[in-house]
């Protein structure tokens, strides 16, 4: 079977980001990019998945503009077999995301399609529900552990009250919580292996998709502030401060 | 005049406090009426629970064997068929409300708006970009608006209500390809629930061990706390998941928050910002938690916890 794995691009867990002065956006100017850190997760767990010997073909899929190959690139030097770039300057809203993969899951007919639960830039985590409603498939979100058995797989997710375990039949989509696995490093003749490694690309118009209605972004603020507080320097001098304030 | 729909949720006895919460929130929509749906097998009890929610103008009980677990792929078909009938469907931004309303949006054909954190108007929001290091104020495109709302933006209404409470069939064919297996739970339902609590006691990586959370629970009960945790504590499997507080953990907006050796990665501090008051006791002067606590006091926590057991005595 094939696994379709969303890789995306965003500015770098470790980047303060900065809201522009005049409110139009976040500052992404010179600023370092990577995968998102819940895409390497699902890229690792589909590799783990075909090293089992349970899918015989990862298919890495991302959705943007041109350096995104990048990304792709760190997926291919990871092991996946070869990449799909869907390339758009535009701005595109989680709806139109499913759609794109919609129409490459139509073409490319993998077992399972496994994202990253949310993007850490826009924290929609809409992307894998909205696709499996679209193929009218099982959805297995927020995934800290996968098995599969033939044309099927448990799945267990990470929810509020614990860890709920789904049984799911394949096709299906699966998006991924931090505790899955632990994505492995890529090594230096890997990255050379991966330059090699096909990428096929389309733009939006070629797949036939129709843009979803899109959310308009008004401004961008940066968030009210925390007061700065006080450093106490014992133990009942913070006793002393809770008990005023009347929490203790 | 919008019309707004509540989906619940709950465990099939009690109602979870989300709910009431996003009450709060869809009061600030103008509406004309705001309906509660309560899905479950056998789902009296936590309807009347959601009828005595204040501005609530009348629950709605969908009754169905397999409506026994909230498995998005069985609820959202019932739900689009509600759906027409509102200009608004709302869920609380848990993982119940994040698994679930996108399934219904897609088919709906309308994005969804995550997170609200504030309603300007009726299709105008607020809601966190980049671990909430930004705002961004999004207005919602013509037709029905779907979203989840940020539980800890808004508080939960008052319980004053008594609307009606009216059952529902809903006739649509429900898949069978997704069977819930099995819920573990940490076990501390004697303890109260982390996103309800007014006092929260948290541990992170500094804590060292599963024994050593010991003193973090300890502390906790004497002050009728909930425990959470940082991701840290929860990769090294010191306490279950179902604890941890961050971006894309519990996002929680207690009275008082205590954290103890947590040092305040910015994923984490996203799920602490709307506390009242936020203490830190850490022992690096330099961790970035001591930026937004209101309280901060620089030490071993092995040897602070028993100070302040015995402060509180």
């Amino acid at each position: 079977m094939k696994i379709l794995v969303g890789v995306k691009r965003v500015v770098d867990f470790n980047v303060r980001i900065q809201v522009k002065a005049d409110g139009s956006g976040v500052a992404t100017e010179g600023v370092k990019m990577s995968m998102n850190p819940f895409d390497e997760i699902a890229v690792e767990e589909a590799l783990r998945l075909k090293e089992a010997g349970k899918a015989e073909e990862v298919i890495a899929i991302t959705i943007g503009p041109k350096a995104s190959q990048e990304q792709l690139r760190t997926a291919l030097a990871m092991g996946a077999d070869r990449a799909i770039h869907v390339e758009t300057d535009e701005d595109v809203q989680p709806l139109t995301a499913a759609r794109i993969l919609k129409a490459i899951t139509d073409k490319e007919e993998p077992k399972i399609v496994m994202l990253g639960k949310q993007a850490i830039d826009d924290d929609n985590n809409q992307t894998a529900q909205m696709l499996a409603a679209l193929a009218n498939w099982p959805q297995a979100t927020f995934a800290s552990k996968i098995d599969v058995d033939g044309d099927s797989a448990n799945v267990t997710r990470e929810i509020d009250a614990g860890l709920e375990t789904l049984s799911i039949d394949l096709p299906a989509v699966i998006s991924t919580d931090l505790r899955l696995n632990e994505p492995r490093y890529v090594k230096l003749p890997d990255i050379m292996k991966a330059k090699r490694k096909p990428i096929e690309t389309f733009t939006i118009a070629e797949l036939g998709i129709e843009p979803a209605a899109a959310v308009k972004v008004l401004k961008t603020s940066a968030p009210a502030a925390r007061q700065a507080g006080i450093k106490v320097a014992s133990v009942d001098e913070l006793v002393a401060a809770l008990k005023e304030k009347g929490l203790i | 005049m919008a019309k707004v729909l509540i989906i619940a949720e709950h465990d099939g006895k009690k109602l979870n406090g989300s709910t009431a919460r996003v009450m709060t929130c869809a009061q600030g929509l103008s509406a004309e009426s705001v309906e509660i749906a309560v899905f479950a097998a056998e789902g009296a009890a936590v309807a009347e629970q959601a009828a005595a929610i204040s501005g609530v103008t009348k629950v709605l009980l969908i009754e169905n064997p397999a409506n026994e677990h909230a498995t998005a792929a069985i609820l959202a078909p019932q739900i689009e068929a509600l759906a027409s009938e509102y200009s608004h469907v709302l869920a609380p931004s848990t993982t119940f409300g994040k698994d679930l309303t996108p399934r219904i949006a897609a088919h709906l054909a309308v994005p969804q708006i995550s997170d609200i954190m504030r309603v300007e108007s009726p299709r105008i929001f607020d809601r966190p970009i980049y671990a909430g290091n930004a705002v961004i104020t999004v207005e919602a495109p013509e037709g029905i608006v779907v979203g989840t709302v940020r539980t800890a933006s808004f508080s939960e209404a008052e319980k004053t209500g008594s609307a009606t409470i009216e059952k529902r069939e809903i006739n649509v064919e429900l898949p069978s390809h997704t069977r819930f297996v099995k819920l573990e739970t940490s076990g501390s339902a004697d303890r109260p629930d982390l996103q309800a609590a007014a006092k929260v006691v948290s541990g992170g990586r500094g804590v060292g061990s599963t024994e050593n959370f010991k003193v973090i629970y300890d502390l906790a009960d004497k002050l009728g706390a909930a425990v959470g945790a940082s991701r840290a504590a929860v990769d090294a499997g010191f306490i279950p998941n179902d604890h941890q507080v961050g971006q894309t953990g519990k996002i929680i907006a207690p009275e008082l928050y205590m954290s103890f050796g947590i040092s305040g990665a910015i994923q984490h501090l996203a799920g602490i910002k709307d506390a009242g008051t936020i203490v830190a006791i850490n022992k690096d002067p330099d961790a970035p938690i001591f930026e937004i606590a209101d309280f901060g006091l620089v030490g071993d926590l092995f040897e602070i916890i028993p100070e302040l057991e015995k402060a509180l005595a």
